[in-house]
């Protein structure tokens, strides 16, 4: 998948203001950015930085002000509200600091509502589900409903389902920000793996420095601009010292 | 031309189409589950619904009942009816509702229906997240409204009909309890079946309305709602 790189997240001078009570605050202030398939890459900032802003325009859930975003070379803002949809289901797939499965389904079913609404038969369905559960270990609990799995077990279907019809993208908002420390690494760990076993690119919006390790990327993001951007030849010398780091969290 | 770009390098697996949809056994499916795991809630909608089209029909079969009657007995009946405080027109054989009995009625299905309004707005409420993750994993707005209106309509039809046969069978008890046998005697039973038939349609329209505003609240929410509601 490395012969072919090609730009699958485009950002052009975006930004963005919402409105507060009577003003407006310009929550991102003018970003670039440039995504390349298969990269791993992730967006720190502190919160209140315009870090999640950013993320949800990528996401294409929520329009920038000023600007525009290219998912696969297609400007989103043009999109219709079906196209939108269609974006969503196959083109991304998101997940959420809170898990969000749907507590009525078992974990199969919230697996397989993404390739419900992408017109999959049932049959095929299932069986891409459990395949999909297994990638992420949780080969027999796929009959278990949400609630009765643990914190991690949930994000792991979550993952599952975010890979329901082959995305691109993947993109974690705080992915491992619900999660103590070695479940959030083993849920690092299962991200790095599928982006490097599946050439997805995954974009997580994160201030869990355990993501630095394996990310390709950080997008360092400070008052709705990007502050700086480092690979990760670069960030390994300043991993020692992470604490150093500007804008770590208080 | 944006739907070219997307096609090129999507839908590559087996047996998917290129729309988005959502068929209707899997959502009649949805929704149901969603009624059980909310059952008590879902029951409490019901259950309003139930009173208020239970009395509508005890009504409209007690009206049947008196026409019955009056049909059968003639004028002698007709004063009968009269002193049981039935609004009946001797000349023209004919028993209507009484003004009250009409106001209390109307008024009873209104409050049905704030009611219903009432319980789906909180149902919707709660399932913020839930709406908008559905929009994240590639819903329609019109799936969303398909999935709380076809609820509506299980609730509908389970809390209408249920008080319509109620409220029928109520008011055939009162018949024999007040007139004796007669009152079955003389009952015009397709009439009475057209009474709880018109009594459940109603309740089903009452349903369908009260979910209408919540459903279309649920439909326009933003999927960006889902990552806020937490943070």
């Amino acid at each position: 998948m490395n012969d072919e790189r090609h730009t699958i997240v485009r950002v052009i001078n975006v930004k963005k203001d919402f409105p507060l009570g009577r003003q407006t605050v310009r929550v991102l202030k003018g970003v670039d950015l440039e995504i390349m398939a298969g990269e791993y890459i992730s967006i720190m900032g502190p919160s209140g930085s315009g870090k999640s802003t950013l993320f949800n325009m990528i996401g294409g859930l929520d329009k920038p002000t000023d600007g525009k975003v290219f998912i696969d070379e297609v400007d989103i803002s043009q999109l219709d509200a079906y196209e939108l949809a269609w974006l969503r289901n196959r083109k991304i797939g998101y997940i959420f600091q809170t898990f969000n499965l749907i507590p009525v389904m078992t974990a199969l079913e919230n697996v397989t509502l993404p390739m419900t609404f992408a017109g999959m038969h049932g049959d095929d369905a299932q069986d891409k589900g459990i395949e999909l559960l297994k990638l992420v270990g949780l080969g027999e609990r796929f009959q278990h409903k949400p609630l009765e799995l643990s914190g991690g077990q949930q994000q792991r279907v979550a993952i599952a389902r975010s890979l329901a019809n082959d995305p691109a993208i993947i993109l974690a908002d705080e992915p491992t920000g619900n999660l103590d420390l070695s479940t959030g690494a083993e849920i690092i760990e299962l991200l790095k793996m599928l982006s490097a076993e599946r050439g997805v690119t995954v974009i997580s919006a994160t201030h869990d420095y355990k993501m630095l390790n394996v990310s390709d990327r950080v997008v360092w993001i400070r008052d709705g601009m990007i502050d700086r951007i480092e690979n990760r030849d670069e960030l390994d010398i300043s991993v020692g010292g992470i604490t150093e780091v500007e804008g770590a969290p208080a | 031309m944006s739907k070219k770009v997307f096609d090129a390098s999507g839908g590559s697996g087996q047996g998917i189409q290129r729309a988005i949809s959502l068929p209707w056994g899997k959502s009649v499916e949805i929704s149901f589950r969603s009624l059980r795991v909310r059952l008590f809630r879902s029951m409490i909608t019901v259950s309003s619904l139930v009173l208020a089209v239970s009395f509508l029909s005890f009504v409209l079969v007690n009206l049947d009942v008196a026409a019955g009657i009056l049909k059968a007995g003639g004028k002698a009946a007709g004063k009968i009816l009269l002193a049981a405080g039935y609004d009946v027109d001797l000349e023209t054989g004919r028993v209507a509702m009484s003004a009250k009995e009409r106001w209390i009625v109307i008024l009873s299905l209104l409050v049905c229906t704030v009611g219903i309004v009432n319980a789906q707005l909180m149902s919707v409420t709660e399932r913020f997240s839930e709406i908008g993750v559905m929009k994240c994993l590639g819903a329609l707005d019109s799936m969303v409204l398909r999935l709380f209106l076809l609820e509506a309509a299980m609730q509908g039809l389970l809390g209408a009909g249920g008080g319509a046969a109620l409220g029928c069978i109520f008011s055939l008890l009162a018949g024999l309890i007040r007139f004796g046998g007669k009152a079955f005697n003389a009952l015009p039973w397709l009439d009475a079946l057209g009474s709880v038939g018109l009594a459940t349609l109603a309740g089903l329209t009452l349903s369908l309305l009260g979910v209408l505003y919540p459903a279309i609240l649920a439909m326009r929410m933003r999927p960006i709602n889902a990552l806020r509601a937490e943070h």
